[in-house]
């Protein structure tokens, strides 16, 4: 494995693939953070150029995190499939990248393919990619998936209504709910964030969902994203879910942080298929984000990028109905400013759909940081571009319980009528069922929460 | 503000009234209406504005509290760098060393956080009813005291130094546009170095327009007597509470 280059005659010599993958990143403030960032642009882009020409099988033989001491990388190890390994591993990261790029490889391919790579090889593909290369691959390719309804079809940007409220108050939630129907947005899910961690809490916002969904005929699927051991709980007691809900990251040890690991993933499958109310066939539904694992100090040294990738390769392992990156809600000390936000959105979406994963985002920033509403919806034209799955929305883009802002409704219809996209067709069916759009259009009963008055 | 034809105002009304969320806001297309959109500007830049204040030491000295720093330097350094948030400075050591009763039941601390206005509008409030609460339940406190620029973890330093069962940190939530004066209290048995977060319990969201402060302090002695019932929290509360319904069932 060559880890060294010459380059207006300076030689840069690195010592280990860690550190080539590491300063191959653009710059992010957690790289900083964890003490493995290049120290100048130009060690940066050597770094790349090294990366650039090793081969995929050097990715694989030299494990950042070996199979045999961390449950992620046996997951992503034991998924790959070896005919398919076969005949890339001697291709160089930057031939993958070509692969990816060029005109002749479909996203089908690009799916087949994918099932011969670990994470790493994808991240590195991702290092040596452009914001535009990123946009142009992953909107190559199409991943659908199934719960109630189906989204992901390619013209279609589904959203998650989320009507999150600071006391958990059902009425009040429901005020905000009928809001983002009124806009057209849910299509991919009602998701909750509650306050109050109880299984009778959960439970409780559960049946207010599901209500709403059984009285208005709604195409959608309702989620409460309480720890998956309480939501393993209320489903067990009869509260209807369509599906559970547990943030992830790309270690075992980070994993274990969060108080979760692979058996506990996999009971919450099955009881979601057991007991949820969900048709399937998928039934999971997970968040990510850049930086969760340093933050959790399970990072071993590994850039934020790649540990991003290996949730991707972990997630893929479950079948989940959706995954989404939190991107831009962990605060300055992983993504400083809204540059390295916009950056780490669509890696995290392109490296997604790399793994054939249901991607959505949730387009955000934290007051804490040096970005604000401009520059989120500047990501979202992108992310709509790059062909992503769905988008989070909350009203007028503020997250009034966990005190961050997202996307607006208005964000959402706004992307739609803009960049030419449609809901998902059963959701879209049903909008205009209720008058709310027309021809794609939103028509002038739309906005109004009290449609739903009666 | 807002809408300017309802379907139905009344209901418009009453569904504003149950949430502090932006609803009922109107639009020009599918964007939002020009006054819907500048207050919520002028609000984003407040929450900017709170991330950069300091704790006064009025509020200090009334509710007698010394003051002891971590290893973040200025408010920079304390954004990009938790982990100097998380560990105490070598004289904030000796000083918790020098000025605290040891092995307590329950040690409260207070921290700023990012929101110091989070503590000078919320604290006095939750502190004095959990206070009163643990008086109630015959629950001894440690020696109180306020860290600045403190992130949740560095409640592992204290637990290190000072043994107790129980630490419950107030500390201020990173702003958001509707509260920049949201108040969260983490709870831990017996933190120590090597304390993973899912140990640690949180009651978020205290202030006036979410949880109430004096009931969250009284709500928070409750949890405190259900911890040291149980000798755990966070996740292995959660199995001790499962185990203790199943052997339940099972009789």
């Amino acid at each position: 494995m060559k880890l060294s280059t010459q380059y207006f005659g300076e030689i840069h010599q690195f010592k280990s693939l860690k550190e080539v993958l590491a300063k191959a990143n653009e710059e992010k403030s957690g790289d900083r953070l964890a003490g493995i960032a290049a120290d100048s642009v130009q060690e940066r882009i050597a770094a790349k150029a090294v990366l650039s020409e090793l081969t995929l099988a050097d990715i694989r033989n030299y494990p950042l995190l070996s199979p045999e001491e961390d449950e992620v990388s046996r997951i992503i190890d034991g998924l790959i499939n070896g005919t398919i390994y076969q005949t890339v591993k001697n291709w160089s990261v930057a031939e993958l990248r070509e692969y990816i790029l060029s005109d002749e490889t479909t996203g089908e391919d690009l799916k087949r393919i994918s099932r011969g790579l670990n994470s790493e090889m994808i991240a590195a593909a991702a290092k040596l990619m452009s914001n535009l290369d990123l946009v142009h691959a992953a909107n190559k390719i199409e991943v659908l998936t199934k719960n109630n309804s189906t989204i992901g079809y390619k013209g279609t940007l589904a959203s998650r209504l989320q009507p999150n409220h600071p006391t958990d108050n059902v009425d009040g939630m429901l005020a905000s709910l009928k809001e983002g129907l009124s806009y057209g947005i849910g299509d991919a899910l009602i998701g909750i964030n509650p306050v109050d961690d109880s299984v009778e809490s959960v439970k409780r916002l559960l049946h207010a969902t599901q209500d709403v969904i059984q009285k208005w005929n709604i195409p959608t699927q309702n989620c409460v994203l309480a720890h998956v051991a309480t939501q393993i709980k209320a489903v067990q007691q009869g509260a209807p879910a369509d599906m559970i809900f547990q943030s992830i990251a790309g270690t075992e040890a980070a994993n274990r942080s969060f108080g979760i690991n692979v058996r506990l993933l996999e009971e919450a499958n099955e009881v979601a298929k057991s007991y949820g109310t969900g048709t399937g066939p998928q039934h999971l539904y997970f968040e990510t984000g850049q930086g969760s694992e340093l933050s959790a100090e399970a990072h071993f040294g590994i850039d934020q990028v790649t540990l991003e990738a290996r949730n991707y390769g972990f997630a893929r392992y479950f079948d989940p109905y959706i995954v989404n990156t939190v991107v831009g809600f962990i605060g300055p000390e992983y993504l400083y400013n809204s540059k390295q936000v916009i950056r780490a959105g669509l890696e995290d979406h392109f490296m997604g759909k790399m793994h054939g994963l249901p991607m959505g985002v949730d387009i955000c920033y934290t007051n804490h940081m040096k970005a604000d509403q401009n520059d989120i919806e500047d990501l979202g034209v992108l992310l709509t571009a790059a062909g992503v799955n769905f988008i989070i929305a909350t009203p007028m883009g503020d997250d009034c319980m966990l005190n961050y802002q997202s996307l607006s409704y208005h964000d959402i219809a706004t992307l739609r009528q803009t960049m030419d996209k449609r809901p998902a067709p059963l959701y879209e069916a049903w909008l205009e069922k209720m008058g709310i759009l027309e021809n794609g259009k939103l028509t002038k009963h739309a906005g109004d929460p009290t449609i739903f008055n009666h | 503000m807002g809408m300017n034809d309802p379907y139905n105002k009344e209901e418009l009304d009453a569904l504003k009234a149950n949430t502090p969320a932006r609803i009922g806001v109107g639009r020009a297309g599918t964007r939002p209406k020009t006054d819907s959109w500048l207050k919520f500007r002028f609000d984003h830049a407040a929450a900017v504005d709170a991330v950069y204040g300091e704790v006064s030491e009025i509020l200090l000295k009334r509710l007698n509290l010394f003051k002891v720093k971590t290893r973040a330097g200025d408010k920079e350094v304390y954004l990009r760098r938790p982990d100097y948030g998380r560990k105490l400075s070598d004289e904030a050591k000796r000083m918790i060393e020098a000025k605290c009763i040891k092995n307590p039941t329950v040690q409260i601390i207070i921290s700023d956080g990012l929101s110091a206005k989070a503590i000078e509008d919320n604290v006095e409030d939750v502190y004095l009813s959990f206070k009163q609460s643990l008086a109630g339940a015959k629950l001894d406190t440690g020696t109180p005291f306020y860290i600045e620029k403190g992130r949740v973890a560095v409640m592992d330093d204290i637990g290190e130094i000072l043994r107790p069962k129980v630490i419950v940190l107030l500390i201020g939530e990173r702003p958001g546009l509707v509260s920049a004066e949201s108040l969260s209290a983490y709870i831990c048995y017996k933190p120590c170095l090597g304390t993973i977060e899912a140990e640690r319990m949180v009651i978020s969201n205290i202030h006036k327009g979410g949880i109430p402060p004096v009931e969250a302090g009284a709500h928070l002695g409750t949890v405190i007597q259900k911890i040291l019932k149980y000798q755990a929290s966070g996740m292995s509360l959660v199995k001790k509470e499962n185990e203790e319904e199943m052997s339940a069932e099972s009789v």
